[in-house]
């Protein structure tokens, strides 16, 4: 962490990557990125090779923790729970990820198009949702839901109808679906917007002198522009769902026959460890998703990256 | 919702256009103001705003109102006053104690993840270091593994190292932001000159003086994103204490809300809905007022970090 003396030598190449070709190759960036790293290890590397290493064992009631190799692994495979679970936060992100994402495109481009009124009101207001923790999110829309004293409740009354419960088992996934809609879409409406803003005005003026309509700008300029932060967006809204918890975990108090202690991955994971103390089996599912997680991540940016060639 | 928003500018487009010569204000640089697009942005709007609404309007309700008053209007009884006294009064001041974690874990956590964020961020943008790829290649790797798959093994890490029930068990992992550290690294790449990093060297001024005197107030708006974006995630954090700490005197307000509201479905626990509105309305008002107070910052930073998608 001591000054550098030593003259600067080398002149710095300046490059236009955001990777920044730096000054000379020294330890003295150790410095400033040591204490990171330091923290990092202790809360990102050492748990994921602590978790690899559990899902090796299994404690047993006689003899205690044992090596059990590809064991757990093998139970996971043929664990119908564990699939269902699965299965629910596949069929969430096909449905609720291009839901969300749509809307907060098309929220982005409208405002960015300069066509509204009080644009920055808009922006704001729209991306205020996401200041909110999900447990208060969940809690309102869950009283919102509520047949009692929620806002559907109140319809039933005013008008003597039986809305389908948001809360029953059927319904209970939209339910979901609606409560990280709401929670999500300004926080992306804002990364395609951040994005959209920086497209250089003068792409706009050929393409208008080309003779390019709105909505050919649209396609042909402004979304090819922004093909890289769509992808982020989608690979962040993958992760969110699959790690899907919160809301179905608060949710449990207000619908407790709709959703299961394996609902989704997550709460399967934590039930596993926290109410039947199975560290060893939780560990090698909580794997078994972060695997996942990183294969669809992965394929989704290889895509992304495919197309943009 | 996607044909009325991306036809709208059409309608107007073909003969609109044709009308006008290059050299005239362009429709797309210079658009003019779109009454249906406001109105069809405004539902999005609506759909944003309305549980705020919703929160805003419950919590000066009494108990009673709460079940007897349509929930978009106003009870008889106007109890707000009355409300956020019964919150922080309600079994012994608990909900005061609950703030003050939370306050406790944003200043520590989101303020000690600002900081190693943007040490970061500062070394990958400037310097060249030995391990450089391998630092990046780990960072964005361990973005793609899920948080929650994480939770387990760090809380049996912490817990043998007797970190559990501890504010400690809450704080450190919150210490480490990979989307902060990537946000700087773009943002410091070109928020800062080398030629005045270079000059300040010429003149003696050593790494640390250079950074604390030079490049930390060129990088002001990133760093303001970045606190944002953390005291947001450690603010609403629900997972991490919910696992670590089992001590009511230790958590954090979105575990104590929760725990309010679960105490309606415990036999024998006492109802306290009112108290759960209205502490809701008071754990999203801090995070929604830094958001306005603060938007020129942390939106122009945002945009900064899109540059280089």
């Amino acid at each position: 962490m001591t000054a550098l003396s030593s003259p600067p030598v080398g002149r710095s190449r300046r490059s236009a990557s955001g990777a920044g070709q730096a000054d000379r190759r020294s330890w003295v960036g150790w410095g400033f990125m040591g204490p990171f790293m330091v923290v990092f290890a202790l809360v990102f590397l050492a748990p994921i090779a602590y978790s690899i290493y559990l899902s090796f064992f299994r404690d047993k009631l006689v003899g205690g923790n044992s090596f059990v190799g590809l064991e757990n692994y093998q139970r996971a495979m043929a664990d119908p729970q564990f699939w269902q679970a699965l299965g629910r936060v596949g069929l969430f992100l096909a449905v609720q990820v291009p839901i969300m994402l749509g809307i907060a495109l098309l929220v982005a481009l409208a405002i960015d198009s300069g066509r509204l009124y009080g644009r920055s009101f808009f922006r704001i207001s729209i991306f205020l949702p996401y200041a909110v923790p999900a447990v208060v999110a969940t809690l309102m829309w869950g009283f919102m839901y509520g047949t009692r004293f929620g806002l559907v409740g109140n319809i039933n009354d005013a008008f003597g109808i039986t809305l389908p419960n948001p809360l029953s088992p059927d319904l209970v996934l939209a339910s979901i679906g609606n409560i990280v809609t709401w929670e999500f879409i300004g926080y992306n409406m804002l990364i395609f917007y951040s994005a959209l803003r920086v497209i250089p005005h003068s792409l706009y003026e050929a393409a208008e002198i080309d003779g390019a309509g709105q909505l050919r700008v649209i396609t042909s300029v402004k979304l090819p522009a922004i093909r890289g932060a769509m992808v982020i967006a989608t690979i962040f809204s993958i992760i969110g769902s699959f790690q899907l918890f919160n809301e179905p975990s608060i949710l449990q108090n207000l619908a407790p026959n709709a959703i299961s202690t394996y609902f989704t991955p997550n709460l399967y994971t934590f039930s596993l460890s926290f109410a039947a103390q199975q560290h060893n089996y939780a560990a090698t599912v909580a794997i078994l998703m972060g695997l996942v997680t990183m294969v669809i991540a992965y394929a989704v940016q290889l895509r992304g990256m495919r197309k943009d060639v | 919702m996607s044909t009325p928003v991306t036809t709208a500018p059409r309608s107007k487009g073909p003969g609109y256009a044709r009308l006008r010569t290059p050299r005239r204000p362009s429709t797309v640089t210079r658009p003019r103001r779109s009454v249906l697009l406001t109105v069809l942005t405004g539902l999005i709007l609506v759909y944003s705003l309305l549980p705020l609404g919703w929160l805003l309007i419950n919590a000066t309700k009494t108990p009673g109102g709460l079940f007897d008053s349509f929930g978009l209007w106003f009870a008889e009884d106007f109890a707000l006053w009355d409300n956020i006294v019964a919150t922080f009064t309600y079994d012994g001041g608990v909900f005061a104690r609950w703030l003050a974690n939370t306050l406790l874990y944003v200043v520590v956590g989101a303020g000690g993840a600002t900081f190693l964020a943007v040490l970061g961020g500062y070394a990958l943008a400037i310097f060249d270091f030995p391990g450089k790829r391998a630092v990046f290649a780990v960072v964005i790797g361990a973005v793609a593994v899920p948080g929650t798959a994480l939770a387990v093994p760090t809380f049996l890490m912490f817990s043998r190292m007797g970190l559990t029930n501890t504010p400690w068990a809450v704080i450190i992992p919150s210490l480490i932001t990979p989307f902060g550290l990537y946000l700087m690294w773009v943002f410091a790449a070109q928020a800062i000159p080398r030629e005045l990093l270079e000059s300040a060297r010429i003149d003696g001024a050593g790494e640390i003086r250079s950074f604390f005197r030079i490049s930390l107030p060129l990088l002001v708006p990133g760093t303001v994103t970045v606190l944002l974006f953390s005291m947001v995630a450690t603010w609403n954090n629900y997972f991490l204490p919910l696992i670590m700490i089992r001590d009511p005197d230790w958590f954090p307000l979105t575990l104590g809300l929760n725990a309010w509201n679960a105490q309606a479905a415990t036999a024998g626990g006492e109802v306290v809905f009112h108290l759960v509105i209205t502490g809701s309305l008071i754990t999203i008002l801090p995070l929604i007022a830094a958001f306005l107070l603060l938007q020129r910052y942390w939106q122009s930073g945002l945009a900064a970090g899109s540059v280089k998608e």
